[in-house]
C-alpha cells in the first residue's frame, strides 16, 4: 500500500515538472524587444568645425543614447515585440493617438537617420537623378535650398525638417514637423533630415539657427546618402521612365 | 492712462494685475509722451525689461552666459520681431496682454486681422511669440539670487492643503517639468481657489487658459543647455532648490485671491 502511495507521489511530481517545462513562462526569461544604439558612420570629430565633437559626444552619447535606453525600458513591459524600428514607429504612432513608446521610438529612428543624413565634407549639391528630381519638383536647386531653410527657420519649438518623397503625389517635398513626428507616420519616404531641437545646435551656434541651417546645407548634408535612399525609394514609388542616355 | 501710471510705478516684487490676471510690469503698452494726452498718435513699443538683478547674480546655478543669451538674444529677439510685426497695424498701441488675448482668441484668429493687406500674416505664430515674451518676463521675476528655501504664510498653508506637503508639490512640479516633451514650461497655478501644477508646450501659457500663474520654469533647451546640457533633471532640481523666489509666488497668490474676490 505504502509502496503504491510513494510511486503515485513520485509520478505526480514528475508530471508537475513536465507541466512546468511545457509552460516555461515562470522559469525561463521573458522575451522582450530591444533596440541598440547605432553610432554615426564617422568619428565624432569628423564634422568639425560645423558640428563640434563636443556636440556629437552629447547629442549622440547622451540624448540619442537616452532615447534608446528609455525605449528599451518601456519595451520591457510592453506587448510590442517583433517589429523593426520603422514598424515600431508607425505602430506606436497609432494613427495620431500615440502610444507611450512613440516619442522614444521616433526619436531613436530620427537620430539614426540624422547621422546618416550628414557626412564629413558634405554639402555642395546632389548629382544626376536626384538633382533632376529636385529641379523637377522645386524648380531649381536654389529654390529647394531656400524652401528647406525657410521651413527649418519657421519651426517653433522643437522639431525636425525633412526632405521627403511623397508616395501619393510621387514628388519630393520639404516638410517640418514638431517634436518627434516623422514622415513615416504619413507613409512618406524620408530622404534627408535636419534636427531643429535646440540641443542639436546650441553648443555650436547658440541662438543663431540661421547659421546652423546654412552650415548643414553648405557643409554637412550627405547627398550620397540621399541618393542611395532615393534609389531605394524608387522601388516603391514610380517616378516615370528613366532617361536612358543615347550613345 | 491710470493703468499705465500704475504699471510704471510698480516694482518687480509687487506685480500689478488687471481683472484677475497677473501682468508683469515690464510689458507696458504705449510709451506715451508726458505732455500729450489725447491728440498725438501713440506707437507700440513693447519694451524688453531686464531681469531685476544683474546677469551674473544667479551664478553658479544659472550662468551669466545663459542669461546673456536667454534674455539678451532669445527674449530680446522676440520683442524686436514683435515690434516690427505689429508696427502700423491694428495691434499697435495695445498692451501686451491685450494683444495676446485678442490675437489668440482661444486658438482661432479673429477676422479683424485677416484684412486684405495682412491676410497671409501668420496670426497664430504672432500670438505664440507674444505668449513667449510674456512667459519670459514672468520667468525672470519668478527667480532671484539667493532663492530657494521654503514658502511660508498663506502660500505654505495652501500648498499643504492641496498637495499634502511642500516636498509633494515640488516633486509634482519637477515631474511636470521633466515630462514636458520637447519645448515648454511647467507652472504652479491658482485655479478656482486651488493650487495646481500644469505643463504647457512651446509658448502656451495660462493667459489663454483658466488658471492664474504663480510660478514658472522654462524647459526649452536653451534655458539650461549651456549650464546643464542634457541634464534637465539637475537643472530643475537646482532651479527649485536655489532659484525660486517664494516671495514673488506669495505676492502673486495674494493678488490672485484678491482678484477672485473682487471679480
Amino acid at each position: 500500500m505504502l509502496h503504491l502511495f510513494i510511486v503515485t507521489l513520485l509520478y505526480f511530481f514528475g508530471y508537475q515538472k513536465q507541466k512546468d517545462q511545457l509552460r516555461g513562462s515562470r522559469r525561463t526569461s521573458r522575451i522582450v524587444a530591444f533596440y541598440g544604439l547605432t553610432a554615426p558612420p564617422y568619428e565624432l570629430d569628423a564634422l568639425e568645425p560645423y558640428m563640434s565633437q563636443k556636440t556629437l559626444e552629447i547629442h549622440w552619447g547622451k540624448h540619442h543614447r537616452a532615447y534608446v535606453d528609455n525605449l528599451n525600458k518601456q519595451l520591457a513591459n510592453s506587448p510590442l515585440y517583433g517589429l523593426t524600428l520603422d514598424e515600431l514607429v508607425k505602430v506606436a504612432y497609432n494613427n495620431g493617438n500615440p502610444l507611450p513608446e512613440f516619442n522614444n521610438a521616433a526619436q531613436v529612428w530620427n537620430h539614426n537617420f540624422f547621422w546618416e543624413s550628414m557626412q564629413p565634407d558634405g554639402g555642395y549639391m546632389p548629382a544626376a537623378g536626384l538633382l533632376q528630381q529636385i529641379e523637377k519638383d522645386f524648380g531649381s536647386f536654389p529654390n529647394f535650398r531656400e524652401k528647406f531653410i525657410t521651413t527649418a527657420m519657421s519651426l517653433f519649438g522643437s522639431g525636425w525638417v525633412w526632405l521627403v518623397l511623397k508616395k501619393e503625389e510621387k514628388k519630393l517635398a520639404v516638410v517640418g514637423a514638431s517634436n518627434a513626428v516623422n514622415p513615416l507616420v504619413w507613409g512618406d519616404i524620408p530622404i534627408i533630415t535636419l534636427d531643429m531641437w535646440e540641443h542639436s545646435y546650441y553648443l555650436d551656434y547658440r541662438n543663431d539657427r540661421g547659421k546652423y541651417v546654412n552650415a548643414f546645407m553648405d557643409s554637412l548634408v550627405s547627398w550620397q546618402s540621399a541618393t542611395a535612399r532615393m534609389a531605394r525609394a524608387e522601388a516603391f514609388v514610380n517616378l516615370g521612365e528613366p532617361k536612358i542616355p543615347v550613345a | 492712462m491710470a493703468v499705465s501710471a500704475a504699471l510704471s510705478s510698480t516694482s518687480a516684487a509687487a506685480l500689478p494685475f488687471r481683472g484677475g490676471r497677473i501682468c508683469p510690469c515690464s510689458l507696458r503698452g504705449p510709451k506715451s509722451r508726458a505732455t500729450s494726452s489725447s491728440s498725438s498718435r501713440v506707437t507700440a513699443q513693447l519694451e524688453l525689461k531686464a531681469p531685476p538683478y544683474p546677469l551674473d547674480a544667479l551664478e553658479p546655478y544659472m550662468s551669466q552666459k545663459t542669461l546673456e543669451f536667454h534674455w539678451g538674444k532669445h527674449h530680446r529677439g522676440y520683442v524686436d520681431n514683435l515690434n516690427k510685426q505689429i508696427a502700423g497695424t491694428d495691434l499697435d498701441g495695445l498692451t501686451l496682454e491685450e494683444i495676446v488675448v485678442k490675437s489668440y482668441n482661444k486658438g482661432s484668429p479673429l477676422p479683424t486681422f485677416n484684412n486684405a493687406a495682412q491676410a497671409w500674416r501668420p496670426v497664430l505664430l504672432l500670438s505664440l511669440m507674444l505668449l513667449y515674451i510674456w512667459n519670459h518676463d514672468f520667468l525672470w521675476t519668478s527667480i532671484k539670487p539667493g532663492g530657494g528655501g521654503k514658502p511660508s504664510g498663506l502660500l505654505l498653508e495652501l500648498i499643504e492643503r492641496d498637495f499634502g506637503s511642500v516636498d509633494a508639490l515640488l516633486s509634482e512640479f519637477k515631474q511636470a517639468a521633466l515630462t514636458q516633451f520637447g519645448s515648454g514650461w511647467a507652472w504652479l497655478g491658482y485655479r478656482a481657489g486651488k493650487l495646481v501644477v500644469e505643463k504647457t508646450a512651446n509658448a502656451v501659457n495660462p493667459l489663454v487658459s483658466d488658471y492664474t500663474p504663480l510660478l514658472v520654469v522654462d524647459v526649452w533647451e536653451h534655458a539650461y543647455y549651456l549650464d546643464y546640457q542634457n541634464r534637465r533633471p539637475d537643472f530643475v532640481s537646482t532651479f527649485i532648490e536655489k532659484l525660486i523666489s517664494w516671495d514673488a509666488v506669495s505676492a502673486r497668490l495674494d493678488e490672485a485671491i484678491a482678484a477672485s474676490k473682487s471679480a
